[in-house]
């Protein structure tokens, strides 16, 4: 683990965790540790397993072994995922896919109070509201009214963002978030992320981007260093 | 099945080649009939299905002997026999082909063979009360399509308040009296009488409605074999051949020596007599026609339109349930839903539609309306699922992963995101099956309703041309559908608009 001099609460704990697809080996052994506050790069190769790791946080993959703490909420290797344990995940995890994924029937604004209304019970106005102070400060509320194939990649993505932080969770992951952004977009990008990881919230982001984990991390962790430890 | 691979080979001309090469006059006398009506008219031997029997039969016999020629059988459904021998399928129809003004004006009609009254057929315990049309008033009265008594059914609607009902076949009409589904049947007495020896529960009433007469028919254009058949009946009636025909299959009665004797007399025999005002349309102006019939197409077009709209409605409602439960059900679910669909859609939707509307009435008696509806939902709710089906999978998984990491449960997923995306790549799909289906309601006046091709039917028959009719049928098809193919692109243009 590179540059980790700064010592907080642990909203996120990787212990052992391995992860097999018939008889190859994804993940082996992977552990580590994200603190509140942070802005931490788990880097590796393509196909190094960062996006399973991901992934397996998220639950939206079964991990075969290990443990996997979010905010105190523990995950067991090898045991399914349900009920009132996964909705409680739910809240803690926020997860931006490389192709943000944003619901195309719907405009950012619904896309954004979607989960807030629904799947926790907010009041309609009181998300809109919420919604559009998140696009006001990723700097995109202009185009709340808009559709997701009428966005740019980069308002897409700030849209998933947006989308993912609307439920408040402790912990923000990125799936290759510059992997599509020009150097002036990337940088922006940076730039937000570190506004973003205050306080309680962290935010992991999967990346093979050298220049921007090491101008914007404050943590860096490269995945081969991490498996069998 | 056999008859119909011979008229099927006939037809294509197979057996006409043997002699269409020969300048000779014709061997061959076609007369066209339809066996389903069966004894006594006309029927497939019992042991011998291969072969026919029935009154008809015998006189086809005759007229050809008298031509000279070798009397050969083409299979016609009974409605269309009068456009199939104008198109010379066939020299001449016969299958207790009724007398008309119509077909006297736009075709060649043989003088009269048989005279028969119409009676009315009751149920048992109906005797004493319903002894007339008048005494139907607000009841439903069956009859065959086509026919006379359709033709007094329908005036009689307008003065007794009666509601009458068309079947394609004379079988069924008594079923049905004696199911309740109806209250009465009006038909000439040589149906009557078989079904009543046939059936226990029904009574034939002794007052006749109207007197008609059987004939032969041929093409207009076929005045001078008429003349010949003619010269043959006359002979006939004078040897005493006819009777031994009619007295063979029990229909002879002393009405008949009375109508030899008047057309042997050369005196005019009327097409129909009993019944004030029952005359075609065919000596109308065909605008006069089409004006008289005009609002029975639009309230037919209204019952396919409404019989559409409810079917499809339910079949949108079913395939939804049936798409789910094959995409998230468990494999007992799965497998009993796709076998349902494999059903609906591996059967022919008559066959559905009969199942239900009379292989069922022994434990459920359907209306006609609410039979065709079930039937037809039924059917596209198959095709619907699918449909849904496809369209529930083709939304991008990472959609349903984006929705699941928020926090909304399966249910949620499915109803906030995976179906509305799916709904829309469905609706092109489900458009055009709205449109299939509003064609394919045509199928349920085989249930007695009267919807917009069946009433077309009516109108082409009583016309003797289906010009008209058939263009008017088509531009009120045109203007339903039309339409809603331009409701449903607005709709997909709509969709696509951001939702606030």
């Amino acid at each position: 683990m590179e540059g980790a001099d700064t010592v907080s609460a642990p909203v996120l704990e990787v212990r052992d965790v391995h992860v097999c697809r018939g008889a190859r080996r994804i993940l082996n052994g992977v552990s580590f540790v994200v603190s509140k506050g942070g802005l931490v790069a788990l880097m590796g190769p393509s196909g190094s397993g960062k996006t399973t790791m991901l992934r397996a946080i998220a639950a939206l993959e079964r991990f075969d072994e290990g443990l996997i703490i979010v905010d105190g909420l523990m995950l067991e290797g090898g045991r399914a995922i349900h009920g009132e344990l996964l909705r409680q995940l739910r809240r803690r995890v926020g997860l931006v896919f490389q192709f943000h994924h944003l619901f195309e029937h719907l405009s950012a604004l619904k896309n954004i109070t979607l989960a807030p209304i629904h799947a926790h019970g907010t009041a309609v106005d009181d998300a809109a509201t919420r919604a559009l102070e998140l696009l006001r400060s990723l700097g995109i509320e202009q185009r709340a009214h808009a559709l997701p194939r009428e966005l740019s990649g980069g308002e897409a993505q700030r849209v998933a963002i947006a989308r993912a932080l609307a439920v408040e969770p402790p912990i923000l992951m990125m799936d290759e978030p510059t992997a599509s952004l020009d150097p002036a977009r990337r940088t922006e990008l940076g730039e937000l992320l570190r506004r973003l990881a205050t306080g309680d919230r962290a935010i992991l982001v999967s990346t093979h981007d050298e220049e921007f984990a090491r101008e914007f991390a404050t943590d860096i962790l490269r995945l081969d260093d991490l498996q069998g430890q | 099945m056999y008859l119909k691979v011979i008229t099927a080979l006939t037809l294509l001309g197979f057996p006409a080649a043997s002699v269409s090469s020969a300048s000779a006059p014709p061997r061959e006398l076609r007369w066209a009939g339809d066996p389903e009506g069966g004894a006594p008219f006309v029927q497939a031997n019992p042991a011998d299905p291969t072969r026919l029997t029935g009154f008809d039969v015998e006189i086809a016999s005759l007229l050809a002997r008298g031509l000279g020629r070798i009397p050969q059988f083409v299979f016609v459904q009974f409605t269309s026999i009068d456009q199939s021998v104008e198109r010379d399928d066939a020299d001449i129809g016969l299958s207790g082909i009724e007398d008309t003004p119509t077909r006297r004006a736009v075709m060649c009609p043989t003088i009269p063979y048989y005279e028969f009254r119409e009676v009315l057929t009751v149920r048992d315990s109906d005797v004493a009360r319903l002894r007339t049309l008048a005494d139907f008033a607000g009841r439903r009265v069956a009859t065959l399509a086509g026919t006379i008594a359709y033709e007094i059914l329908l005036r009689a609607e307008g003065r007794y308040g009666i509601q009458a009902v068309s079947y394609e076949d004379d079988v069924h009409p008594y079923e049905d009296l004696r199911l309740g589904r109806v209250d009465g049947v009006l038909l000439d007495n040589v149906l009557a009488e078989r079904r009543r020896r046939e059936m226990s529960g029904i009574t034939v009433q002794p007052g006749t409605v109207a007197v008609g007469h059987y004939v032969g028919i041929l093409a207009s254009r076929n005045g001078a074999l008429r003349e010949a058949m003619n010269e043959s009946l006359r002979a006939a009636m004078r040897d005493g051949s006819l009777e031994r025909i009619l007295r063979k299959w029990g229909v002879w009665n002393d009405d008949q020596p009375r109508l030899y004797a008047r057309l042997l007399a050369g005196k005019p025999v009327p097409p129909i007599s009993g019944v004030d005002g029952v005359i075609g349309v065919a000596t109308l102006t065909r605008w006069q026609a089409t004006r008289r019939y005009l609002p029975s197409l639009i309230r037919a077009a209204g019952v396919t339109l409404l019989l559409s709209c409810l079917s499809m409605a339910l079949a949108v409602c079913l395939g939804v349930l049936i798409a789910s439960g094959r995409v998230y059900g468990t494999a007992l679910v799965r497998l009993t839903l796709t076998g349902y669909v494999e059903l609906m859609r591996g059967t022919p939707i008559l066959l559905q539609l009969f199942v239900i509307y009379y292989g069922l009435a022994a434990a459920i008696r359907l209306p006609a309306f609410a039979a065709a509806l079930t039937g037809l939902a039924l059917n596209y709710a198959a095709y619907e699922s699918e449909i849904y089906r496809s369209a529930l999978e083709a939304v991008p998984v990472g959609q349903l992963e984006a929705a699941r990491t928020l926090g909304l449960s399966e249910r949620q997923v499915l109803t906030l995101v995976r179906g509305p995306q799916a709904f829309r790549l469905a609706l092109a799909p489900m458009t055009n099956d709205f449109v299939a289906l509003l064609k394919d309601s045509s199928l349920v006046s085989v249930l007695t309703v009267m919807e917009l091709t069946k009433q077309t039917q009516v109108f082409a028959t009583n016309l003797g041309s289906w010009v008209i009719p058939g263009l008017l049928c088509a531009a009120i098809y045109l203007a339903m559908s039309l339409p809603l193919a331009g409701a449903a692109r607005r709709l997909e243009r709509q969709w696509k608009a951001p939702t606030l």
